[in-house]
């Protein structure tokens, strides 16, 4: 026990080891239990979310919350490597800027307010509702128009396949919206 | 996508970056690939270090010029006439990869006498309708030949209103090419080599050096090293972003690229083709399961009031090709209209055909924004997306927004198009005040990447499944649990209101599992409704050759048929890569394929070209295609294959003909169909300009191009004295689009912290600017302020006598964030390219000037008092 | 154990600053502020207590080896991502007086922080220009090499990110070899200006941090022939000795007379 505790004295570990303080033997206990992160971290396997390159992404994170976040080196197109975008993606999910609750904004008012998420797909759901019914055109000419213009969705270039799926099979199929663009054009 | 899909079939990269390794040589151009694409650009050093040669052509001397071998300057907006340049040296000098241009392309196919050029008519092609400015698109069709074979059904010419150009060409019957007659030598003064050769006669060096700015010896370097880059040994590749396709003939400059590749021969091959860099995570994905207001998943067309609408038999004829793959056309949108409505969708009710909502106009971002601002749009939903910095005109955008009256956001930040009513320059100016905007506003948190299941497509049309590794924080979800739980309260309203109008609604089908304390929807399902399966048993199907039209299949986008082939096989989600092209690695569409048209790897024969750029080829034991890549072609038909006569489908197609997607299976260099602005590029000066078109004095810019012009977004004449510079706006490596991806993140933000502007040293001198201080850049559409970076890197050009200067402009800030500055997008104005209503951000006209601008409303005081100048 | 070390080649280099995010990511570093310098796409401005790379951007009148850029006259534009040396004889391990600064057996030079006290003496005795004291935290940082990660067979951040391998990480004497193969073919190739940076002449005695540049070392803001301060030690001491020696003498002849 003496003998651990004066051995963990950088002085009596350079006179034991004859070297001159500059070494291992001047390491503290916190340089010498120096590990990474992301040690005994899960990995999810993913893709970076800024270009079209598509790098493999190495996702750390342990117990729900993330570790890190870099390349991964088995993809065949990235090779492990990332460009400083795709570097900072940990930092993308974790910045102190990041919205976590609902801002609503009453018509003219000049302050955001607090809203809850149900109560917030609710009247969602209602100003869909009821825009489409006052703009709905079935018919033009007697030929089907099943259409509304009067509701437009923009937004698709940085969302997942399936989210841009339902958004075009809801918008379009489903409530008859034809005004839909995303950043792609050619 | 049509300047790829008209010249080969499909709207998508020919390759990926790994492939350019294979590559002779490579030329960049409207693009910035070491800038905004820097992990795919490893791949062009390991080229260099090979041995290719590495080409940029540019306005700027940027990241990717600083690799290159041999760089170029280029005028912004004169690209059609260098690649015009380029294929005229190649018919001049007989560089055309001959045997590969006879079999695998159009090139022989004779005109007919009706068609005429724009050498010809002084600017335009035949079918010119001066009254509503657009061509008839039926003009060039090969279609009125004689000796047999089908002719195109008359009524295919009398619809009106825009076909789109998202869509496959839409060439449908009459497309049937029957009989053709072609001229294998290439001597016939009507076929297309010829009439090629004639279209680009007056394209030489010397216009080249007079218009583009290129000198006569750089310009004659790059064409000698990149058409040497050609024939059974050789290969050259094109990467080409959004330098060309925001301009106002976009598609057309990608053509010029693909008749060049197709001229060389190196379409299919490794180390060839096209390379589109496309520019965000997802946006392959986003155009072939489209967020796009004039296709459907897998490049169908939206059904389009008085043209194809009228039931699903008359859209079938429009859009299905006789012969060649989209013969296939009505399995993929009955599979389609099954995914969508299930079992209510019959055959008694056309499978649910009439409730897809008709396309009447322009519902595109640009057309529905300028609605928008007219108050005839209520409601909007913006998901990952920021008009108020990224959209052409920005300042008209964000005056729209505030005349709606809901906007749904969800985003990961509260970016600039949430905050438009109280954080924004018009706010600033007093154009608007928040107490008289009755925009309602939600803010919805949106989940990360790391926090959801899901796949995206790259720019190599390769699916790669994000793995969830955490929960989002707080009230943030994903866009599938929003959209999910939305349609399920919709769907409740639409039952209580059994109205035609809620019938598709009703039927959509809509019942996806759902897990965790959260409610998510399990993801994989939605996967595998887009991969498609057996109506009755739901049984997966392994591809899209098992989509059936008599309502047996259901499939969400049969281009992505084949990811989920079995249960628990999710190939996006496959990371076991087997060689470079990464097989095993992820899905590319279709079928897997790497390397597109890969057939035209092999000889008409069926043998390599060579050994060194072998890649697909002919088993003649086992009777089939084999080789390193999935073929792009039917596996058992044979190299030799003649089609039987009134053969259909691919089955019409013979053993030599590639691209498959075509109805006469070659490349097309002459594209019959599916443009809107003309069968082959033509040079026309941007829609503003510093000098006159000099090829067509009468047709200034493309004739068939919209300015969509109104008092908030004018245009400057060309040339104009108060905006004598021409002008780029382009990305930084070190942001992200709109910057609500970098501007909000300090590691990010620190690397370019401000909105800066770069400016020769001549122009600089000229107007008494100085590096490091400021200058303020004036648009007929807007005014901004930028920090001035003098540099080297810009250099004004001689283009015909006189001294034209560029100057560049990085389009990532706004008033949010923790760096913040003037959109540059406030200068760009609404218009849209005919085809895909892209707006032209490159090679328009400015002004600048020293110093900032005034402050507050007095901006726009010093805006209109330098458009009152004369 | 292996000498870790670092080649960075300016040839490939695209300065993307992959590596200073990548680094500042994984070492938890904060922004230095929001300052836009003006030149060139540099506005990290240099190494310091929390930029441990820094990527120079360089526009010259010069050619790049055998390229066609310049049309009046030569041009180009080049990069290169900075580093720590870690010296064979590094200054400010000698100066450290707490023992704070200590050789690693990857023979690289790390601070504990948990040590230092914030003297600061290592600042002024880096020929290079590397550590600094941080002002909000009071005490010296500079690249650790990624020791942690190191520790368990990762290679170092800034390494791993790089799109196109300029910055590779080895051992030295292996790196030491691929330097000069590199600066052969480069030069075969028509980089007649390529060479290694790598000072063994001088006091500092050689680094694990070597580079392939395009010109000289000032162009890069290298000392030629950087010297650690202790080589002025034994003259100093020297001096210091003469120096009490002739005051011991005049107070002992200030008594006497």
């Amino acid at each position: 026990m003496i003998k651990e505790i004066l051995t963990r004295w950088p002085v009596v570990r350079q006179l034991l080891t004859h070297s001159d303080g500059t070494g291992v033997e001047a390491m503290s206990d916190r340089t010498r239990n120096l590990a990474p992160k992301n040690r005994d971290a899960q990995v999810a396997r993913s893709v970076c979310p800024y270009c079209a390159v598509g790098c493999g992404q190495l996702v750390y994170h342990k117990e729900g919350k993330l570790v890190s976040i870099e390349g991964d080196p088995d993809s065949f197109i990235s090779r492990g490597r990332l460009c400083p975008k795709g570097s900072d993606s940990f930092e993308l999910l974790t910045h102190a800027n990041r919205e976590t609750r609902i801002k609503y904004r009453k018509p003219y008012s000049t302050r955001w307010e607090e809203l809850e998420l149900e109560t917030a797909m609710d009247m969602i759901a209602d100003r869909v509702w009821d825009t489409r019914e006052r703009t709905f055109e079935e018919e033009r000419d007697r030929e089907v128009v099943m259409h509304t213009t009067a509701m437009a969705h923009l937004g698709g270039a940085t969302l997942d396949n399936e989210e841009n799926y339902l958004i075009k099979k809801l918008f379009a199929a489903g409530l008859g919206m034809v005004c839909i663009s995303n950043q792609a054009r050619i | 996508m049509p300047g790829l899909g008209t010249s080969f079939g499909r709207g998508g990269a020919t390759l990926g970056p790994s492939d350019l390794v294979n590559s002779d040589a490579i030329l960049i151009m409207g693009s910035n690939m070491a800038e905004n694409h820097p992990v795919g650009f490893q791949w062009v050093i390991e080229a260099r270090e090979r041995g290719a040669t590495v080409i940029h052509v540019d306005p700027r001397f940027s990241r990717t010029s600083a690799m290159a071998d041999i760089w170029a300057p280029l005028r912004a907006g004169s690209d059609i006439l260098f690649l015009g340049g380029l294929i005229h040296y190649v018919l001049e000098n007989k560089k055309d990869f001959r045997e590969y241009v006879i079999h695998y392309t159009n090139a022989s196919i004779i005109l007919p006498e009706e068609f005429k050029d724009t050498e010809d008519l002084g600017g335009v092609f035949s079918g010119w309708d001066a009254k509503n400015r657009s061509y008839d698109s039926n003009a060039w069709l090969y279609g009125a030949c004689v000796g047999g074979g089908r002719v195109a059904p008359k009524s295919a010419g009398r619809h009106s209103g825009r076909h789109s150009g998202h869509c496959k060409d839409g060439a449908g019957a009459a497309a049937d090419l029957g009989n053709c007659e072609c001229d294998p030598t290439l001597s016939h003064p009507r076929c297309v080599y010829q009439v090629l050769k004639k279209h680009y006669s007056r394209y030489t060096p010397e216009l080249v050096e007079r218009f583009c700015g290129v000198p006569r010896e750089r310009f004659l370097k790059i064409a000698e090293t990149f058409c040497s880059a050609s024939g059974p040994e050789k290969t050259g590749a094109i990467c080409y972003a959004l330098g060309w396709t925001q301009q106002s003939k976009g598609p057309q400059i990608i053509r010029a690229a693909a008749i060049l590749q197709l001229l060389l021969g190196n379409v299919g091959r490794p180390g060839g083709g096209i390379l589109a860099l496309r520019g965000h995570a997802s946006i392959q994905g986003s155009t072939d399961i489209p967020t796009l207001y004039d296709i459907l998943p897998g490049y169908l067309a939206m059904p389009n009031l008085g043209l194809d609408s009228k039931n699903l038999a008359d859209y079938v004829a429009t859009h299905r090709d006789p012969t060649g793959w989209w013969w296939n056309f009505d399995k993929y949108i009955v599979s389609l209209l099954k995914a969508y409505y299930g079992e209510e969708a019959k055959k008694e009710n056309d499978w649910g055909f009439n409730w897809l909502p008709r396309v009447t106009g322009d519902h595109s971002h640009q057309g529905y924004f300028l609605e928008m601002l007219d108050g005839k749009v209520e409601g909007l939903f913006v998901m990952g997306q920021n008009p108020a910095v990224a959209g052409p005109n920005s300042r008209l955008e964000r005056k729209a927004l505030s005349k709606l009256k809901w906007l749904v956001v969800r985003d990961m930040v509260e970016l600039e198009t949430a905050s438009f009513w109280y954080d924004s320059p018009e706010v600033e100016r007093g154009e608007l005040r928040p107490e008289e905007i009755a925009t309602e506003v939600f803010l919805l948190p949106a989940a990360g990447h790391a926090e959801k299941d899901g796949c995206f497509t790259n720019t190599q049309r390769l699916l790669q499944w994000h793995q969830k590794a955490v929960d989002p924080p707080g009230d943030a979800r994903s866009e599938t649990w929003f959209m999910f739980h939305l349609g399920r309260r919709l769907k409740e309203k639409a039952k209580q209101d059994p109205r035609p109008r809620n019938a598709g609604l009703s039927a959509l089908t809509w019942d996806y599992s759902v897990e965790g304390t959260m409610q998510e929807p399990k993801v994989e399902e939605v996967l595998q409704e887009i991969n498609g399966y057996q109506v009755d048993d739901h049984t997966l199907v392994t591809g899209f050759t098992e989509l059936k039209a008599d309502g047996s299949t259901a499939c969400g986008c049969w281009i992505y048929s084949g990811v989920f082939p079995r249960p628990g096989e999710n190939r996006a989600n496959q990371r076991n890569s087997q060689d470079l092209w990464g097989h095993g690695w992820g899905f590319a569409w279709p079928a897997d394929r790497r390397i597109l048209y890969n057939r035209a790897s092999a000889r008409p024969d069926g043998r390599p070209w060579s050994e060194r750029k072998k890649l697909v080829w002919w088993d003649e034991q086992k009777k089939e295609w084999t080789g390193l890549d999935v073929p792009d072609f039917a596996r058992t038909k044979a190299p030799n294959y003649q089609p039987p006569k009134h053969a259909e489908g691919d089955e019409a197609l013979a053993g030599d003909k590639p691209f498959i997607l075509h109805p006469d299976g070659t490349g097309w260099i002459f594209a019959p169909k599916g443009l809107a602005d003309g069968p082959l590029p033509t040079h026309y000066e941007g829609l503003e300009a510093p000098v006159g078109n000099p090829l067509y004095p009468d047709r200034q810019s493309n004739p068939a191009a919209m300015r969509d012009e109104r008092p908030e977004n004018r245009y400057a004449s060309s040339p104009d004295d108060r905006f004598p510079y021409v002008m780029s706006t382009y990305r930084l490596t070190e942001h992200h689009t709109s910057g609500a991806m970098s501007r909000m993140l300090p590691h990010l933000a620190e690397l370019q912290p401000e909105f800066f502007c770069e400016i020769s040293p001549e122009l600089a001198s000229e107007r008494g600017i100085e590096n490091g201080g400021w200058v303020t850049v004036m648009t007929p559409r807007g005014i901004v302020e930028a920090r001035a970076l003098v540099t080297r890197r810009m250099r004004p050009l001689l283009i015909d006598g006189k001294m034209v200067h560029q100057v560049g402009v990085p389009y990532h800030w706004g008033s949010r964030g923790l760096v913040k500055g003037d959109s540059a997008n406030d200068l760009v104005a609404i218009s849209e390219e005919p085809n895909v209503r892209i707006m032209e951000a490159k090679g328009i006209l400015c002004d600048v000037s020293p110093g900032r601008r005034a402050r507050g409303k007095a901006a726009l005081d010093q805006l209109n008092a330098h458009l009152g100048r004369k | 154990m292996p000498t870790s070390a670092f080649l960075t080649d300016a040839s490939v280099c695209i300065g993307c600053k992959a590596c200073e995010v990548a680094c500042k990511e994984w070492n938890h570093i904060p922004d230095d502020g929001f300052e836009w310098s003006g030149q060139s796409y540099d506005n990290t401005h240099a190494l310091g207590a929390s930029t441990w790379r820094h990527v120079l951007f360089l526009e010259e009148k010069q050619p790049m080896g055998p390229q066609l850029a310049g049309i009046e006259e030569p041009f180009r534009w080049q990069f290169l991502s900075d580093v720590c040396k870690h010296c064979e004889n590094a200054g400010c391990l000698e100066a450290c007086p707490t023992g704070a600064i200590v050789r690693t057996e990857l023979e690289s030079v790390f601070v504990q922080h948990d040590i230092c006290n914030g003297c600061g003496y290592c600042v002024v005795s880096c020929p290079f220009g590397v550590v600094d004291k941080s002002h909000e935290v009071g005490t010296a940082f500079k690249c650790t090499f990624c020791y942690d990660r190191q520790r368990d067979g990762l290679m170092p951040a800034c390494a791993k990110a790089c799109p196109t391998q300029s910055i590779r990480f080895g051992e030295l004497e292996e790196l030491r070899r691929e330097a000069h193969e590199r600066v052969e073919k480069l030069q075969d190739r028509g980089y007649n200006d390529a060479q290694i940076y790598d000072p063994t002449g001088s006091s500092v005695g050689g680094t694990h941090a070597i580079f392939v540049i395009l010109g000289q070392p000032e162009a890069y803001n290298f000392p030629p022939a950087p010297e650690v301060p202790t080589i002025h030690l034994k003259s100093a001491w020297g001096a210091a000795l003469v120096s009490a020696l002739v005051v011991v003498l005049v107070v002992c002849l200030a008594f006497a007379l």
